[in-house]
């Protein structure tokens, strides 16, 4: 039976304080019915036998000392059906597309527990997203939790939405289903999304939870948990691939400082709550793969670095706890590089579980991406890192100080660049073409320099060794 | 069964007053500081970590949604202990030493709460042989006999270290539990496979010993440049994707500690698993047995409760201790030293107390003090020889060393593997920085490598560092100049520390033979590039040109012998191709 209680004791920020209640539990969901006689919700903060601290999730405005408290009985729990697909709800769950209410096929608690880590399957499918800098440089796996890192005003929604388009797992046919939780974004940028869903049909296998800029700023801690237990629901009950896109961590975090701050909290690094890594941990680890379940969540989180700074907070502790990151760069973004990712800081930390070709238990070989991946990848990379330092010197003494040899390197970021990192918004490169196109580039740089590829890929792959094979026999191509 | 063992001596009840997260307040309770205590109505276990007039506070280790004032809680009138006796290794336990395979089968696939399960299997019978009899003098500490745990390690069975000298007056062979009894002592202690450790309390030993025997890592810039001793401390602070838990579980894999206890506290649930999968088909270089077999795993992942993740350090080093106490060399890996602090910061935040520097507690200094001292090379209480290595992860906010976890660290421990962001990014790892980094052992290791390794390994790695330190101020010069237009010798010297950096310190952990390099091969390599330096310096002097040294085939190859099966024919062949490429090499 519910209680109800007009002992409203206090009332600060989003919090609302109430005295003399029977034993309220800690977590416990509650209703706040105001003079007027609207509604708002809340859940419980901190319960003794003298007071009980209650946060309100659309916001304390309103509410006065008359507004009575219902205490109800049960934690936050999210009514889930398989119905939910092709649904708009609001950032609390409730319908928004004018469809009818969706009928629970059950009711699960928000909060999500733990994946028990020997439950958890290695997460080790290439997932092709056709962007070269993500395939080739930092591939996503199942099972992966790969945040963008990136700044206002730059296309991290475009690039959301063209992996949420093209992501497949090859030769598995399975399409991924989408969770979608808008956190504090604009109008526009959801219509974005939304526009983008309805044109590809991508709608009809997505839910959407909105929580827009307008709306109250605390119902944001529980977007992406109604987010991801809906996508729970759809990997481990109906065997669901679910790609689940959070946008924008950053506006998430924000409402956590106020929460803390309301509470009179000994704040963190710059003003955040000191356990905001456990609670970023408590979303983040909620992608995975569980052994003896078709099902996975594989997440992909979007957050703005406020002042495009990585070390800042939020970019910082996220990436502590999530499997890489994919960072946006202004840079790029300036030199009108689309999608501008600059894949020196980025990491994909399941790359190497997903990529080239694995023996699996039994012995076989099985081929996940191509053998020279991972060298390819490394070369690259080096190489990219030594041409944009050597920019810096040119700036200082010029290209001619420059050795033959800096040169190339040079000429090879600039390459990498224009014709690794920039592709169309819809152009859909496979894996091959990916490693094809860096081999092409590689080919520009002195041979005894590509010290991280070995000569059995030199000579099947390198571009000159590849003509030559082409047209003279094998064994010629062989003796260098 | 569970209960018997996790509920011994109930003592006094009360009830819960305030639940504050992880933090519940009990009235009418009067347990001891640190004391087990259950709250609630599912019995949910914690720890009293403070009391305050009639209220006591305690930290409990699951989740505490839904749970009310008014319920009850119960005493147990014992501190957090863990069992210790066979059974530890191939183990995979959550911070509080709940087996993880028990909690599955219990709960499932999630971790929910309120299930009590022994860190050991009480069913198990293990084959004891004693190696004392009857009448024999016994301390504690003494070994009274063995069980084969695992196909590669001996269980040394020890009279508890908290029992009085005696006189054995009956011992048994044969299959028994944990639980059975297996002797008795002529004060009438019954001996058991198995004895219970508060964690908190470090196990005694005889004595501390000077650490001057290498840990032996496969790892080229750490044996070569950096070495850690067994039954040292090691501290690696880095940013997010430095290379932390790579270089961790390299050393997990490949040092030459016979025990491996490795805590996983407050990361990824995914790294865990990796582990699990990996290990069980890994084999150890030395035993050529699985490494699992060797191995206690320890997983209290970043959304498990931060209580146990507070615990799980202690839960790691008691049991590193215990194998210790048998006479093993034992290494602990601790990932993340940062993630057990802010358990720490979140609880005494949550108690209200007077914070320190940004918001930790004022004894964290402490903590991480009493922690690395449980490290340490000891004569054992039974005149053995035992060694608790400890390999600190430190995740610095914003990759910022100049902050409370990693500078109270650095105070305490005597090895410094700093990474670099730089390094991580441009794919050089380990991406350990060579001039920041520094080992304090070094030393008091010298004798070990001049005798087990030869003087040549101690002189090349001073011209190794030397060279590096050179690169380190030539570079600032290139930066204005261009590497063209300095001087040719010093050009040399660049190419040989490109060699160094490219081919010595760098190490694929990834590659089945670059991820361990024993200390001959890591000789060799140095032996290569100081040669390559010597005839470099004479081809100069003959009149050759930089640019006729620098493309030198010889190097690449030397990089690629690295991945070798057979590394030390592909040297020589290197070896002889390079006297032979400096032969014909003219004047211009
Ligand atoms: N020795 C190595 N050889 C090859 N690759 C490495 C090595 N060390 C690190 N890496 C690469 O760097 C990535 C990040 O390393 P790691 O996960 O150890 O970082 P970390 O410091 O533990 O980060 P976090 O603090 O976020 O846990 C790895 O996934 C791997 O790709
Ligand atoms: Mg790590």
């Amino acid at each position: 039976m519910a209680r109800e209680y007009k002992t409203i004791s206090e009332i600060a920020g989003p919090l609302v304080f109430v005295q003399q209640t029977e034993p309220v539990a800690y977590g416990e969901l509650v209703t706040i019915r105001l003079s007027d006689g609207s509604t708002k919700r809340g859940q419980v903060l901190d319960s003794s036998k003298d007071l009980v601290a209650v946060q309100v999730f659309e916001g304390t405005s309103g509410i006065n000392r008359d507004a009575s408290v219902k205490f109800l009985g049960e934690t936050l729990k999210l009514g889930v059906s398989k119905d939910m697909l092709g649904r708009i709800l609001s950032g609390a769950g409730d319908p928004i597309d004018g469809g009818p209410e969706i009928v629970p096929e059950a009711r699960l608690d928000i909060i999500g527990a733990a994946i028990n880590p020997y439950a958890r399957d290695n997460p080790s499918e290439f997932i092709q997203t056709g962007i070269s800098t993500i395939d080739g440089m930092n591939t996503l796996v199942r099972g992966q939790k790969l945040p963008i890192f990136s700044g206002s005003g730059l296309p991290h929604n475009e690039i959301a939405l063209q992996v949420a388009r093209q992501a497949k797992v090859r030769g598995s046919g399975e399409e991924f289903a989408v969770v979608f939780a808008a956190m504090g974004i604009t109008n526009e940028e959801a219509q974005f999304f939304m526009r983008d869903f309805e044109r590809t049909g991508a709608l009809q296998r997505a839910v959407l939870f909105l929580n827009l800029a307008d709306d109250p700023a605390i119902e944001r801690l529980i977007t992406p948990r109604l987010a991801l237990t809906a996508a729970e629901y759809l990997a481990y009950e109906h065997d669901y691939h679910v790609l689940v896109i959070l946008t924008d961590l950053t506006n998430y975090c924000e409402a956590l400082r106020q929460i803390g701050a309301a509470r009179e909290e000994v704040p963190g690094r710059r003003g955040y709550p000191g356990y905001m890594y456990t609670d970023l941990a408590m979303l983040y680890e909620r992608a995975g793969k569980i052994k003896g379940r078709k099902g996975s969540i594989t997440q992909f989180p979007i957050l703005t670095m406020p002042g495009d700074d990585i070390t800042h907070p939020i970019p910082d502790l996220s990436g502590y706890i999530t499997e890489g990151q994919i960072v946006v760069s202004r840079e790029l973004h300036r030199k009108g590089v689309y999608p501008p990712v600059n894949v020196l800081p980025s990491l994909s930390r399941l790359m190497n579980a997903g990529i080239g070709v694995k023996k699996d238990h039994h012995g076989n070989l099985r081929t996940l991406t191509r053998e020279d991946h991972k060298a390819v990848s490394d070369q690259a990379y080096a190489g990219y890192a030594e041409g944009r330092d050597l920019r810096g010197l040119v700036a200082i003494v010029g290209k001619e100080a420059l050795s033959e040899r800096d040169r190339k390197f040079l000429e090879f970021a600039d390459m990498f660049e224009d014709k690794v990192v920039r592709q169309g918004r819809d152009e859909d490169r496979s894996i091959e073409q990916t490693l094809d196109l860096l081999w092409d580039l590689l080919g520009h740089l002195p041979e005894e320099a590509l010290t991280r590829l070995d000569r059995k890929y030199i000579e099947k792959y390198h571009p000159k060794y590849k003509a030559k094979a082409a047209h003279a026999p094998a064994a010629v191509a062989a003796t260098r | 069964m569970a209960m018997q063992v996790t509920r011994e001596r109930t003592s006094g009840k009360g009830t819960i007053y305030r639940i504050s997260g992880p933090v519940v307040t009990a009235q009418g309770i009067n347990s001891r500081m640190y004391d087990v205590v259950f709250v609630g109505k599912e019995q949910l276990m914690g720890e009293v970590i403070e009391i305050q007039g009639d209220k006591t506070i305690v930290q409990v280790y699951e989740d505490t949604s839904g749970v009310r004032p008014g319920e009850p809680v119960v005493e147990t009138g014992r501190p957090l202990v863990v069992e210790l006796g066979p059974g530890l290794l191939t183990s995979i336990y959550d911070g509080i030493q709940r087996p993880l395979v028990v909690l599955k089968d219990k709960m499932g696939d999630f971790i929910t709460r309120g299930v009590q399960a022994p860190g050991l299997d009480h069913a198990k019978k293990w084959d004891f042989k004693p190696t004392v009899k009857k009448g024999d003098a016994v301390q504690p500490g003494t070994i009274l006999g063995e069980v084969q745990e695992t196909p590669t390690i001996v269980h040394r069975v020890m009279v508890p270290p908290d029992a009085k000298p005696s006189k054995v007056r009956d011992i048994k062979a044969g299959k028994f539990t944990i639980d059975e009894v297996i002797g008795t002592l002529d004060d009438g202690t019954e001996l058991r496979m198995m004895h219970k450790w508060p964690v908190r309390v470090p196990r005694p030993n005889e004595e501390k010993l000077r650490p001057e025997i290498p840990l032996i890592t496969g790892q080229r810039i750490l044996d070569g440049l950096f070495p850690v001793a067994k039954g040292g401390t090691a501290a690696i602070p880095g940013p997010f994707g430095s290379g932390k838990t790579v270089t961790q579980q390299t050393l997990a894999k490949w040092s030459d500690a016979e025990i491996v206890v490795y805590i996983g506290c407050g990361e990824r649930g995914n790294e865990m698993t990796e582990v699990l999968t990996e290990f069980p088909e890994l084999k150890d270089p030395k035993t050529g047995g699985p490494l699992m077999n060797r191995t206690v795993l320890i997983a209290n992942t970043s959304n498990m409760p931060v209580a146990a993740r507070e615990a799980s350090v202690y839960t790691g080093i008691t049991i590193a201790e215990y194998y210790r106490d048998m006479g093993y060399d034992v290494s602990l890996m601790a990932d993340s030293t940062s993630r057990w602090a802010e358990a720490m910061r979140e609880i005494s935040s949550r108690l209200e107390e007077m914070p320190g520097e940004e918001g930790y507690p004022a004894y964290l200094a402490a903590k991480l003090a009493e922690f690395y001292e449980r490290a340490g090379r000891v004569k054992t209480l039974s005149g053995k020889f035992g060694s608790v290595t400890v390999i600190g992860a430190v995740s610095p906010p914003g990759g910022d060393f100049n902050e409370p976890v990693t500078q109270n660290t650095l105070r305490i421990v005597k090895v410094f593997w700093a990474l670099d962001a730089k390094l991580a990014q441009r794919r050089h790892f380990p991406s350990i920085n060579w001039l920041n980094s520094y080992s304090l052992y070094q030393d008091s290791l010298n004798d070990w490598f001049a005798k087990n390794v030869g003087q040549e390994f101690l002189d090349l790695r001073a011209w190794a560092m030397d060279a590096l330190q050179q690169e380190a101020e030539l570079q600032d010069i290139v930066q204005l100049v261009g590497s063209d237009s300095l001087p040719a010798e010093q050009q040399v010297t660049l190419e040989v520390t490109r060699m160094l950096r490219e081919i010595f310190l760098q190490q694929n952990a990834f590659h089945p033979i670059d991820t361990f390099a024993p200390l001959e091969r890591q000789l060799k390599i140095l032996r290569a590039i100081k040669r390559y330096e010597v005839l470099s310096k004479e081809a100069l002097a003959r009149g050759v040109p930089v640019r006729t040294i620098g493309s030198v085939k010889s190097k690449s190859e030397l990089g690629k012998a690295r991945f070798e099966q057979d590394f030390d024919k592909a040297y020589e062949v290197v070896m002889s191709g390079m006297e032979q490429e400096f032969k014909v090499m003219e004047a211009a």
